[in-house]
């Protein structure tokens, strides 16, 4: 019983947060990311979700309150973008370490400085190490069919780790799109019970959570981390299978469109490749073999599916909508990895920092293989 | 915990039961003060119990019997907290 309603990213991810119903959701409002709180908060307010929203002074606390929460054994969700993420990142990386299988909705904007609130990765990619699951989407459907599968892999035995649904500020945060919502009861059924292995709230198992760790054991406990990212793979791909009997829609790590015979193809994450997939179709009806590889996870990066997926490629053109100064930028340092001796072209590319749009015609470039390392920089004064 | 043991072996996180933990008795580097109580002037109010900081305070069911040394930092909390004076700190070496 699915209903097709006009709402935006951030919209869709509020209405997926009222069918969750999580216990607790602490959270600090932050541009883009505040219309679904805003959204959510409105459900709650209006009865029609029966979280316990904790209104915090930060979100150092957020995540603080995330982490006691979910340990606690209360299905968690909190949202936030940029800077909210920048001063979470020192819990994010707890939260990780603890196995605390938090949920976030992160509206990707810029970091500053110069301060902006308009849409790049570079948030996504300060935690990019920290241990968590960063899963990109393409438009408020996926944004929504995302949050709706994220406690279920987040809550996997196996993998236990916080989970983050990236989708593009304002791209998708702020654009209505037709979504296609699930029946409340689909929902509540596909997330099932809340489950952590040792809630801290069954006082008659008490444990020690967090404990300090020093040389002996540190290394151990981080490693676990490593497993658990591997482990998340299968189980995003697993829980995606189960969601796709749900809703005949099929999220996957890497999205191969159009790659079949492609000799130069665009790797990129987010709502870009949306436009990326219009210029590969204009191209490929006019004979031209290209194609893209969209990125649906990031971590776990899925290395050995994009080194198969692009074995035949020419060229393949990285864009990073985040640069790394002085070294390279983190998704194509992801895809040089992945695909180091395999002996095809490697291009570099930035884009879109701080919400600069990347235009049909410069995909369509890009695709062509005629536009420098910084896509779309201004390098000359033009009219405004 | 005679060996260390292997990433495989230890729950997600390194949570641990309170039959893998370590009890260190910490009261060795006390104050040179150690709390001493003259239970005939108890009320048996328990405020040195909900004070101190160390849980060093010793109940028997509801009802104060003393104080674990082996934790006991020698604060003064517990006998400042005391409101019938029962709380007396004595010299570590007495």
């Amino acid at each position: 019983m699915s209903e097709l309603q006009l709402v935006t990213g951030g919209e869709a991810v509020a209405h997926a947060m009222r069918q969750i119903d999580p216990d607790v959701v602490p959270v600090y409002p932050i541009t883009p990311q505040t219309p679904i709180i805003q959204g959510f908060a409105k459900f709650v307010a209006d009865g029609k979700a029966h979280g316990e929203i904790v209104s915090v002074e930060s979100e150092h606390s957020a995540m603080s309150a995330a982490v006691g929460a979910a340990l606690a054994g209360a299905r968690t969700i909190t949202a936030t973008s940029s800077q909210g993420l920048a001063l979470m990142a020192e819990v994010v990386y707890i939260a990780a370490a603890m196995r605390a299988p938090i949920v976030m909705a992160l509206g990707n904007r810029a970091l500053s400085g110069p301060i902006n609130i308009h849409c790049d990765h570079s948030d996504s990619m300060l935690i990019r190490d920290a241990g968590v699951i960063q899963l990109f989407v393409e438009n408020a459907q996926e944004a929504y069919d995302v949050m709706v599968m994220a406690p279920r892999i987040a809550e996997r035995p196996e993998v236990l780790l916080p989970v983050v649904v990236c989708q593009d500020g304002f791209t998708i945060t702020h654009s209505a799109e037709p979504v296609e919502l699930l029946s409340d009861e689909e929902v509540r059924r596909f997330v099932g019970e809340y489950r952590v292995p040792y809630p801290l709230l069954d006082v008659a198992h008490p444990t020690t959570q967090g404990p300090f760790a020093m040389p002996d054991y540190y290394y151990e406990l981080r490693h676990q981390q490593i497993i658990a990212m591997d482990a998340a793979l299968a189980a995003i791909d697993e829980v995606a299978a189960e969601f796709e009997t749900l809703t005949g829609r099929r999220y996957r790590s890497l999205e191969r469109y159009r790659l079949d015979g492609a000799r130069r193809a665009v790797v990129a994450l987010g709502s870009t490749a949306g436009t990326v997939k219009e210029a590969v179709d204009l191209l490929r009806a006019q004979g031209d073999p290209v194609g893209l590889l969209r990125l649906g996870s990031f971590r776990p990066f899925p290395s050995a599916a994009v080194a198969e997926a692009l074995a035949d490629v020419d060229t393949v053109v990285v864009l990073d909508r985040a640069d790394s100064p002085g070294g390279a930028p983190p998704l194509h340092a992801e895809i040089a990895t992945a695909l180091y001796g395999s002996g095809g072209e490697l291009e570099s590319h930035v884009y879109g920092l701080g919400g600069r749009d990347l235009r049909l015609a410069e995909a369509r470039e890009l695709l062509a293989g005629r536009l420098p390392t910084y896509v779309g920089l201004r390098s000359e004064a033009c009219p405004a | 915990m005679g060996e260390l043991r292997p990433w495989q072996a230890l729950a997600a996180g390194g949570t641990l039961a309170p039959a893998e933990v370590e009890r260190p008795v910490t009261g060795g580097w006390r104050s040179d003060l150690r709390p001493e109580a003259d239970l005939g002037r108890c009320v048996n109010c328990l405020l040195c119990w909900v004070y101190c900081p160390d849980s060093a305070v010793v109940l028997d069911g509801e009802t104060f019997i003393g104080f674990d040394l082996d934790h006991c930092k020698g604060c003064e909390i517990c006998a400042e907290a005391c409101p019938t004076g029962a709380i007396a700190m004595v010299a570590d070496d007495e």
